[in-house]
């Protein structure tokens, strides 16, 4: 059997060892609850606090500002249900996109079964969508925009810069789901008038199971965890010091290296151009060409069907995936790709995202190209 | 350092860790991947819930995984309330449950939810009298601890199980946090609850990790939404490393539960004596068919950071009753509901065990103790 080579970085990536390292010392050592007086508690508390103002700085938010969750979809859950149930007086409007996360889309779903009106907007063909239209969409009761800041299946980046100065005189709360863009892309909350932001640390070699919620100072946000006073009392839980620590890490190491990364990745997005062209195979390249995540990569292959297409590259080693991991289980057509193309369009049976991450290589990249091209040429002939 | 503060959080056991670093490292992919590398970490993942099906006595796809304690009694008390309105909205739980359960409840009486309380004696455990007519038609949640976190007070669920279910439609959740790994699985036998939540880092497993288990198939709406992960009842990426080093948290708490659990009774009956000797001074909270593991006491009259910065100074660690209230400066509700002398209610200390303890550290604790009494008498007023 030949070698694998992962280029499913988007639906989680590997920890990297200097990440290991910490969380498992942390584990040993700040196992404490951060939550108790005693010295074994401040200990766990203090390796708290420093990872969250680490964390912070990052985005360039305050310390306070950061609500640590179980994950990507907690924060964004939290952002969305709590938006609307501390505001739901205010008005109950929600404007998103079409081409959300499942967090996202399902949480908006469930707010329209109790009486909230949401708006989806659609996308063009590059899955962008205009703050023009986000402004003709904005009512007096809206009390929420939600639009994600990198797009995990197409890479797309939308106008975030251009959004958040049509709602920064709106009485609307912003919200925009980071969890592919941290970490690949400069965020300023600051900067970008960005109210919310959701994060999580598995798509950056941090571990699984931990991820934030940024929200600003003044910000109204209703728990989704209830119970114990911890994160002063926005979430109730046991704080999980080892993986927050390790997250933190995770955010350094990433940070340290973004530039370096970006310019990697566009480099392997050349490379696997190169090696569809020189074998010849017809493709054609989803989202937008200049705003777009360096890491997410997603292609067309005209003429291939994505479920034997994955399963021939999958025996060839090379292991990618065809939109996000969690309906990657059933293989529906990709929402993201319908909001792109329409229902019946070809792109939703032949398309497949490549993903890049840590322990890549050039060398790595062009075999695996390598090895697509020669299952494209296989089957579409 | 002599650490009885187990209740709050406890040290992962060195294999829990060896298992967690383990498939962090070969099984790091995501378990809803069709590739197979995604197909080997899903495979992981039913075999870690199928361990823990094994273990709590119910099968896998009974199984959620969650982030916790606290998020397993949010998503049993919103989840069952969403999934069976239909059938009445009146909520029965105890005075003394953990704030993961009270403020849920809270937060659904605002939202035209019923909420009944059920009072304690003064040892902690509620009257099943009183439950049955508490009891109505359109009840549709009890839930009640197995073993009370702040004092150790276990409750009489099998009883309760048999009165709800004779009673009622009512799902029967049990945090069984503090219990698990201390007393025997609650599905065990035909009478039981139908639901109980368990945290990792309560039974020297992960932070962070946690697990809802139901005894037939889940009926409940689900609290978290997105990717539709764990059966579309708990959406987010799943943890395997967390979900494996649950299993084996688990695994190595019930079977090395006999002896744990004689060594806690053991030292639980030699402080039970020691403070005895103490007379007026000291009061116990715990009763002595309590949990073993848990132990909680008052010194009249002294507020109890006082001695836990006094006991500190010789390096021993004890909590106030709780480590989630223990910033709060007024009594806990859970010393208020057991209506304790009001000289008693500063100075409640608990000492919580961990299977780390060992005979010298009770030994270690009972000598520093009593000098920390005698130094402190000037400070006690009343
Ligand atoms: C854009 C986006 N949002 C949210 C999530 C959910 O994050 P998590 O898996 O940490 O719950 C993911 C990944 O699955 C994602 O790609
Ligand atoms: C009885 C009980 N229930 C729930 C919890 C909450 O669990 P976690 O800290 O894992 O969220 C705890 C501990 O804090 C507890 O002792």
């Amino acid at each position: 059997m030949k070698n694998t080579i992962y280029l499913d970085h988007a639906a989680t990536s590997p920890v990297a060892p200097e990440v290991i390292e910490v969380m498992a010392r942390a584990m040993a050592e700040e196992s404490g609850n951060a939550s108790s007086i005693h010295t074994v508690g401040r200990r766990a508390r203090k390796a708290l606090d420093e990872a969250r103002t680490s964390l912070a700085q990052k985005i360039n938010a305050k310390s306070s500002e950061i609500i640590f969750t179980s994950g990507g979809t907690e924060a964004d859950n939290m952002a969305i249900f709590g938006t609307a149930y501390a505001r739901q007086h205010e008005g109950k409007h929600i404007i998103t996109t079409q081409i959300e996360h499942h967090a996202v889309l399902h949480a908006c779903e469930k707010l329209e079964k109790e009486g909230f009106t949401v708006t989806y907007l659609p996308v063009d063909r590059t899955g962008r969508v205009s703050a023009d239209q986000v402004k003709a969409a904005l009512r007096e009761d809206t009390i929420l925009v939600t639009i994600m800041y990198g797009n995990n299946e197409i890479g797309t980046i939308q106008p975030i810069a251009e959004i958040g100065e049509v709602l920064k005189n709106h009485i609307t709360t912003f919200h925009t789901d980071a969890v592919q863009a941290f970490g690949l892309e400069k965020i300023d909350v600051e900067a970008l008038h960005i109210d919310l932001l959701s994060v999580s640390a598995h798509k950056i070699n941090g571990p699984k199971g931990i991820g934030f919620l940024y929200a600003k100072t003044g910000v109204k946000v209703s728990s989704l965890l209830h119970g114990g006073s911890q994160e002063k009392k926005r979430r109730a839980g046991t704080e999980n010091v080892p993986a927050v620590v390790a997250f933190s890490k995770a955010a350094d190491l990433v940070e340290e290296e973004l530039q370096l990364r970006k310019e990697k990745y566009n480099n392997f997005k050349n490379i696997l151009i190169e090696q569809f062209r020189v074998a010849n195979i017809d493709f054609h390249i989803n989202g937008h060409q200049t705003d777009v995540l360096a890491h997410v990569f997603n292609v067309t292959f005209p003429g291939t069907d994505v479920e034997s297409f994955l399963i021939n590259l999958d025996m060839a080693g090379v292991l990618v995936s065809s939109g996000s991991a969690c309906t990657a289980g059933s293989i529906d057509p990709s929402h993201v790709l319908v909001a792109m193309f329409g229902q019946d369009a070809p792109e939703l049976r032949s398309s497949i995202r490549f993903s890049f991450g840590l322990g890549l290589t050039d060398e790595l990249v062009r075999e695996a190209g390598k090895r697509t091209a020669e299952i494209v040429k296989r089957l579409t002939s | 350092m002599i650490y009885l503060d187990n209740s709050a959080t406890t040290k992962p056991h060195e294999d829990v860790l060896k298992t967690f670093l383990a498939v962090n490292e070969q099984y790091f992919a995501n378990p809803a991947s069709i590739h197979r590398a995604g197909v080997e970490s899903n495979a992981l993942l039913t075999k870690a819930r199928e361990q823990l099906a094994n273990i709590l006595h119910t099968e896998e796809k009974n199984i959620l995984f969650t982030s916790g304690g606290t998020e397993s009694n949010n998503a049993a008390i919103f989840g069952l309330a969403k999934s069976s309105n239909f059938r009445g909205k009146h909520i029965i739980t105890t005075e003394i449950e953990h704030p993961s359960i009270l403020e849920a409840v809270k937060r659904l009486e605002e939202e035209g939810y019923e909420i009944d309380y059920l009072k304690v004696n003064k040892y902690g455990i509620i009257s099943l009298e009183e439950l049955k007519q508490k009891l109505r038609k359109d009840t549709i949640i009890v839930s009640i601890m197995h073993v009370n976190n702040e004092m150790g007070a276990i409750q009489p669920i099998k009883e309760a199980a048999q009165i709800i279910h004779k009673q009622c439609q009512a799902m029967f959740h049990v945090d069984a946090i503090q219990s698990f790994g201390k007393l025997p699985v609650l599905f065990e036998g035909d009478e039981g609850p139908d639901v109980i939540s368990v945290s990792g880092h309560k039974i020297h497993g992960l932070k962070g990790s946690g697990l809802l288990a139901f005894r037939k198939k889940p009926q409940l709406k689900a609290f978290i939404v997105g990717g539709g992960q764990e059966f579309g009842l708990r959406s987010g990426t799943v943890p395997v490393p967390q979900a494996a080093a649950l299993a084996k948290a688990a695994r190595l708490a019930v079977e090395n539960m006999p002896v744990h659990v004689q060594n806690y009774k053991k030292w639980s009956a030699e402080l039970h004596h020691f403070f005895e000797q103490f007379d007026q001074e000291v009061y116990i909270l715990s009763p002595k068919d309590g949990a073993p593991h848990i132990l909680s006491f008052s010194v009249k009259g002294l507020k109890g950071e006082i001695l836990i910065n006094a006991l500190q100074k010789r390096d021993i660690i004890v909590s106030t009753s709780s480590a989630c209230s223990s910033k709060q400066t007024k009594t806990s509700h859970v010393v208020e509901a057991l209506n304790i002398d009001s000289r008693y209610k500063n100075g409640v200390l608990r000492l919580s065990f961990g299977t780390n303890n060992t005979d010298e550290d009770i030994a270690a604790f009972k000598k520093q103790f009593s000098v920390v009494m005698k130094e402190l008498k000037g400070e006690i007023t009343q």
